[in-house]
């Protein structure tokens, strides 16, 4: 392939949206959680989902890794493609889709093992690292991307339950980074730090948006502004409003996303 | 409105509260109190009753080993030795020891004095030491468990002689040899090392430990693996609907069938229809096994239940497979649990005896179960046994075999604690 080729490919894919989502609907049982969301979240940018508790974020992060398909009641139809392959229905495996699509949760969950152990768990899982100093690299890079290498690299044999909050969300986004995803998804990564963890959080994801598609849900309006360049309205299942996020919170468009934003529901 | 209420009636609502939370401490002070002196009354008499069981009484008699009688070729080989009559040998000593025994009456009783398996002592002893022959040696053979049980002052003297087990003959025989110091007491070292024996000098526990260890390791064997995994099936992989609701109830309704209702499964289809051998661990295990398979099941969901929901989604968040996060992660943390519970279950099932009974462990096994195939005994059926044998000598081997069941349910409980502990981690 020659350069001129490449480029214009690669401009393409710039353009092309990371994710698309087309009329998404999810239930839980017979009650429905999401109503027909359309939604494109750009490569290499930062997309906040903002909305009143209850109205759907998490479900819908949860649908563009398919975690949702350990939970028994729910039911996702539509059309959601990664890069143009849709994650339902093209026989994609969700175990392959969750390693391209790595997810920070709510509440830091590492794993009960020593820090290096939680780095490595990806690599070792996906067979990304081959030998000993491969993965000792792997798992170096990966908390120095996270921020988080000069506070517990004279203790990668300490659980990493040991660490204070902050360390620990942190060292969940090093996990997730060290298989090299895609795309990162964060379900309220701070909403359990305090205020100087989470500044250093969202400097990692200022510094991450570089490399990876980040989708974060929030209950922070100024978190939102502050992080993502894109922002998403969710109100009681539907996508009411989407776009440039200082657009969206100095002049938006729909009623109920000026209500939301100026605090007098939610 | 008043929004306070004044502070004389808080006053007046405090003592109340007060007293009643000091009369509740009271109340469960007491009953902890009740139970550890039940339990240490309980210990008392089985051990006051049992440790005498740890002595044996012999008796010291001059035998006069003439190489005529014992080896009369003179080869000193281990067979001929072992081929010669010490019955005789023994009687002659009794004998020489009491020349006024004259009468054949007399004479039963005097031979009586020692126990029926005495001459093997006596045989032992020349045995381990060949150089005895030719000479008179002073050896050390068992005495009768009659004589046992009256030096160990189980027997009173001052009773007619019509009710005592030792008639004022053998009292005066007996008497001659205490103050000669020929009476001594020794370590009982057969009661680990015999199986069970019709003579209560002759009899150990040894069948019976056998017999349990055989069968526990049937048990475990088979229910460890099936329990574990029916439970991680059950608790991580099932779908929750009618079929498995109706599993779920089943299992816990299991837990609470009589352990005899187990016994007779067992005697009706691995005995009569599968023509397994009667009165072997191998059924037995089977047996216990499907006792015990409910409890590990129900303790191992509890076990798995526990882990935390946020280590699956870590897991399955890094794209782990549902039975590499159930392996990796959820399994190993459920652990400590499902140790415990298995440990409790296997505990129940070593004192466990009705559903033995029924498959016909319960029969007189006088030697050592050498495979899982031969018949045998365990340890409370063992209890059993002796409980009901007339002889005053099994009444302190009961109490000493309670004593061994209890020290293996101690140590088993001990080392459920300690697995607990190494497997414990934080999250
Ligand atoms: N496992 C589940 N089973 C049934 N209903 C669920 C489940 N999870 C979520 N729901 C329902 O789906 C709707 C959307 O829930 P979701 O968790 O996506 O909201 P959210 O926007 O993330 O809220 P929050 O900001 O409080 O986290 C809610 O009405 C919720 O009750
Ligand atoms: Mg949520």
């Amino acid at each position: 392939m020659d350069m001129q080729n490449f480029k214009t490919r690669e401009k393409a894919a710039m353009a092309e949206p990371k994710i698309i989502a087309r009329d998404v609907n999810v239930y839980y049982g017979q009650s429905q959680a999401l109503k027909s969301i359309e939604l494109d979240i750009a490569a290499n940018e930062v997309t906040a989902l903002i909305g009143p508790s209850g109205c759907g974020k998490s479900t819908f992060l949860r649908c563009i890794n398919r975690m949702n398909d350990v939970i028994e009641s729910c039911r996702v139809e539509g059309r959601i493609t990664l890069e143009g392959i849709d994650i339902y229905n093209s026989g994609l495996d969700p175990v392959l889709l969750r390693a391209r699509v790595g997810m920070v949760f709510q509440k830091p969950n590492p794993f009960p093992k020593s820090i290096y152990d939680n780095i490595a768990y990806g690599p070792r899982l996906h067979g990304i690292a081959s030998g000993k100093d491969e993965l000792e690299a792997t798992v170096e890079s990966s908390l120095r991307r996270a921020g988080l290498w000069e506070e517990v690299k004279d203790r990668l044999d300490s659980p990493g339950t040991g660490l204070s909050g902050g360390q620990q969300q942190r060292l969940c986004i090093a996990r997730a980074i060290a298989v090299n995803p895609e795309v990162i998804l964060m379900d309220e990564p701070c909403s359990a730090l305090d205020p100087i963890a989470t500044a250093k959080i969202e400097e990692l994801i200022d510094e991450l948006r570089e490399n990876f598609t980040i989708v974060i849900v929030t209950h922070s309006m100024q978190q939102a502004a502050r992080v993502s360049q894109k922002t998403a309205f969710f109100h009681l299942g539907e996508l009411v409003e989407v776009g440039e996020t200082d657009k969206l919170f100095t002049s938006p468009e729909d009623q109920r996303t000026q209500g939301y934003i100026t605090g007098r529901f939610g | 409105m008043e929004l306070n209420p004044p502070l004389e009636i808080d006053k007046a609502l405090l003592k109340k509260r007060n007293a009643a939370e000091t009369r509740f401490k009271l109340y469960g002070l007491a009953a902890v109190l009740t139970a550890v002196l039940v339990l240490g009354l309980l210990l008392t008499s089985i051990v006051s009753k049992g440790y005498t069981a740890f002595e044996q009484t012999y008796i010291l008699l001059d035998v006069r080993l003439d190489q005529a009688t014992i080896d009369p070729k003179g080869t000193g080989r281990q067979e001929d030795l072992a081929a010669a009559s010490y019955r005789g040998i023994l009687r002659d000593a009794l004998k020489e020891q009491f020349p006024e025994a004259e009468s054949r009456n007399e004479k039963r009783s005097l031979y009586g004095l020692v126990g029926s398996a005495a001459e093997y002592d006596l045989r032992n002893a020349v045995l381990e030491n060949p150089k005895l022959v030719g000479t008179t040696a002073t050896i050390a053979v068992k005495a009768s468990d009659d004589v046992d049980s009256y030096i160990k002052g189980f027997i009173p003297r001052d009773v007619p002689q019509s009710d005592r087990k030792i008639k004022d003959q053998e009292l005066g025989w007996l008497d001659t040899l205490e103050a000669d110091d020929r009476v001594i007491k020794k370590f009982n070292i057969d009661f680990f090392t015999h199986a069970d024996s019709r003579e209560p000098e002759e009899a150990g526990i040894l069948g019976a430990v056998i017999g349990s260890l055989y069968t526990l390791a049937i048990t475990l064997a088979l229910c460890f693996p099936i329990g574990v995994l029916t439970a991680i099936y059950l608790e991580e992989f099932a779908p929750r609907n009618r079929w498995t609701d109706i599993i779920e109830v089943n299992i816990n309704n299991l837990a609470a069938v009589p352990s005899i209702v187990f016994g007779l499964l067992g005697l009706a289809i691995f005995l009569n229809f599968f023509g397994l051998p009667r009165s072997a661990p191998l059924v037995g295990g089977m047996v216990l096994a499907l006792m015990t398979l409910p409890t590990i099941i129900i303790a191992s969901r509890a076990a798995l239940k526990a882990v935390p929901p946020s280590i699956r989604e870590a897991a399955l968040g890094m794209g782990a497979s549902r039975m590499q996060t159930v392996f990796h992660h959820v399994f190993p943390l459920a652990m400590p649990g499902i140790l415990t519970g298995t440990i409790l279950g296997m505990a129940q099932a070593l004192g466990e005896t009705a559903p033995l009974l029924m498959i016909g462990m319960v029969a007189f096994i006088a030697d050592i179960p050498g495979s899982i195939n031969d018949a045998a005994t365990v340890l409370p059926v063992q209890i059993f046994l002796w409980a009901d044998s007339p002889e005053r000598g099994f009444v302190e081997k009961t109490s000493a075999a309670i004593m061994v069941l209890l020290a293996f349910l101690v140590v088993m409980n001990a080392i459920a604690v300690l697995l607990r502990k190494r497997f414990e981690r934080r999250w």
